[in-house]
């Protein structure tokens, strides 16, 4: 594991894009952990100050005031935890569905491999923010419903991945080989197969995690995410939307955190992918 | 156990038959990999399969093995009746049986360590704990002669010779009592091969092992095989001892791949090699004997019917209406 950690790190260090996104990660992380200690008016997530409404940047508020007059800057810092929140917890759920959901139907010919796959083709034949849009709409705005709805609709794209990664992985002579020598289905799915797939699951993973977070941002915009006053970032450019482009920083803050955050992800799954093949391993760091 | 000399396996009309389909996923064919393959492998012996590409071997022990059910026909191993069993459902009956891949670099998972490779079996089939378990992998790994180093590295990081050793070793931790060789030479230096046959001799002597040795390398089949079974397009055309099948042929198949050995002080491979053209698609085979269109005995008759495999000599059998004539010109 160690060996493992030093070699990624290593590969990172002379990957400058991927080590960019690995920052900007690193930076939402941080940023969500310590948002009540890096944020200037942390009590302005809930409080509001009409008279010091839309104030352009200055030292006292870096990113201006909103139309309650609360400190944009802090708001975007307590806004990330809601975007790691939903992200996290959506792909968990999504990936937790759909990679089982994909092995088994992988790894069997049958009908059940058949009709669990149809029922992925029915989820994926609609794009996936409309079916959001509509969950999200039917069950209320709320955090939960978002990451309810995100997950209903991303799960069927992993089982659609998995499924193919492991059709193609059954066709590897050492799948063949250790059936041959007597592995059980269960055995030859998380041991052989599971393990060498995933490498592009990590990397889907990543920029899944962008996309997520866009996807996220947009429910958000719509008001489908969690109600006035949390300060998600979609929810944010909603509302600053009838003061441009007077109060410009005002979109701009949480319009540059989120462009920031899914180019992170998706710079650092480009790099990944780049790193993750293991016959390049020892080879390449002699 | 199964005293020497006896039936170890025994194959009854083996067919293993692929659809041929077309762009549509419809069957509009059978492509005829095995088709009626009779024969038995005796305890303690090397039997070899030869013949061209293509023509059934590698299918034979795949089949065999279970990697692919069979069509029709039994196979029956120690008594056992085999046929069509999963390898996983028949665990224990399979522990015996094992095969090695022509590619052994390929079969071996590229991100499992040697190591955790030549453990699996051991986890799959016994019940033994990890130190005794790590007792057996390195016990086996010397018997194979590699060093104890290599646990620790990645299949692409070892030499094809290297990988080839680890297959075996894999397999050999059961202590299987047939193990099936596919191409087990191929690939490999002279040198090399040299030392891979003479490491299976070593393990046949040490393991009490018996071979199904499938090559299409005929000089290397004549070194080691006890008794050598000719395929030509998914059935079997000649089988008897190595001697008499290399110093007298029956069938005009067996007669013309033999000829093709080039030899030193013989007679160059041009002026008796009669073997023209590609073998018939195998998806659309000519009717009676599969190699009529290519022979130079073909008369009327080989069309008529598939001839048997016959024993015409004792422990010498072929499937040739006219194999007491001898080719014309050749």
């Amino acid at each position: 594991m160690m060996e493992t950690a030093r070699f990624l790190l290593r590969k990172l260090a002379a990957d400058r894009t991927a080590a960019l996104g690995a920052l900007l990660i690193l930076l939402l992380i941080v940023v969500a952990i310590a948002a009540p200690v890096l944020s200037t008016h942390p009590q302005d997530v809930a409080e509001f100050n009409p008279p010091g409404r839309l104030q352009p940047p200055s030292a006292e508020h870096y990113f201006g005031t909103d139309r309650m007059g609360s400190d944009v800057y802090s708001r975007i810092l307590f806004g990330a935890r809601i975007t790691i929140t939903i992200a996290v917890i959506a792909i968990g759920v999504s990936v937790l569905i759909g990679v089982p959901v994909g092995l088994v139907a992988g790894y069997y010919r049958n009908w059940a491999s058949d009709a669990l796959m149809r029922i992925s083709d029915i989820f994926l034949a609609v794009p996936q923010i409309v079916l959001a849009i509509a969950i999200a709409q039917t069950l209320g705005p709320s955090i939960e419903n978002v990451i309810l709805a995100l997950s209903a609709t991303y799960w069927p794209f992993w089982a659609r991945l998995v499924y193919a990664e492991t059709r193609s992985a059954l066709n590897e002579t050492y799948v063949e080989a250790s059936i041959a020598l007597g592995a059980s289905p269960g055995r030859v799915m998380l041991f052989h197969v599971l393990p060498n797939i995933s490498s592009s699951l990590i990397v889907r993973t990543t920029i899944g995690m962008g996309g997520t977070i866009l996807t996220a941002a947009t429910l958000g915009f719509l008001g489908l995410g969690p109600p006035a006053p949390s300060p998600e970032w979609g929810r944010t450019i909603a509302e600053s939307r009838e003061f441009l482009p007077e109060a410009w920083w005002y979109a701009t803050a949480p319009g540059l955190a989120i462009f920031l955050v899914v180019m992170g992800f998706n710079l650092f799954g480009d790099g990944l992918r780049d790193i993750l093949d293991p016959r390049t391993r020892r080879s390449s760091d002699g | 156990m199964t005293p020497p000399g006896t039936d170890l396996l025994r194959l009854e009309g083996l067919q293993k038959y692929f659809p041929i389909r077309n762009v549509w996923k419809r069957r509009i064919g059978w492509l005829k990999a095995l088709d009626d393959v009779s024969l038995t492998v005796e305890k303690g012996e090397i039997l070899g399969v030869v013949g061209e590409s293509g023509c059934g071997k590698s299918t034979l022990g795949k089949t065999v093995m279970g990697i692919h059910p069979p069509t029709g026909g039994r196979i029956v191993f120690e008594g056992n009746d085999i046929t069509g069993l999963k390898p996983h459902q028949s665990r224990d009956l399979r522990r015996d049986l094992q095969y090695t891949y022509q590619d052994p670099g390929a079969s071996l998972d590229p991100r499992w360590k040697i190591g955790k490779s030549l453990d699996e079996p051991l986890v799959i089939h016994t019940g033994l704990d990890a130190a005794a378990r790590r007792e057996r992998v390195r016990d086996i790994l010397s018997a194979v002669g590699l060093p104890e180093s290599h646990l620790d590295l990645y299949p692409h990081e070892i030499s094809g010779g290297q990988q080839r050793r680890v297959g075996l070793a894999r397999i050999l931790t059961l202590q299987p009592t047939l193990v099936v060789l596919d191409e087990p030479t191929s690939g490999l230096d002279v040198s090399v091969q040299a030392t891979v046959l003479n490491l299976f001799l070593d393990l046949q002597k040490q393991f009490d092992l018996t071979y199904v040795f499938i090559s299409h390398d005929l000089s290397v089949v004549r070194m080691i095989c006890d008794r050598v079974a000719v395929m030509y397009l998914g059935k079997v055309v000649e089988l008897g001892a190595t001697e008499r099948i290399f110093d007298a042929p029956r069938h005009p198949y067996t007669r013309s791949l033999l000829s093709a050995i080039p030899q030193i002080g013989k007679q160059r491979i041009t002026e008796s090699f009669w073997l023209e053209g590609e073998p018939p698609d195998p998806g659309n085979l000519p009717s009676g004997c599969r190699f009529r269109t290519r022979c130079p005995l073909a008369e009327a008759q080989c069309a008529a019917g598939i001839p048997p495999l016959v024993e015409h000599l004792p422990g010498h059998a072929d499937a040739c209406l006219f194999s007491d004539r001898a080719v014309p010109g050749g």
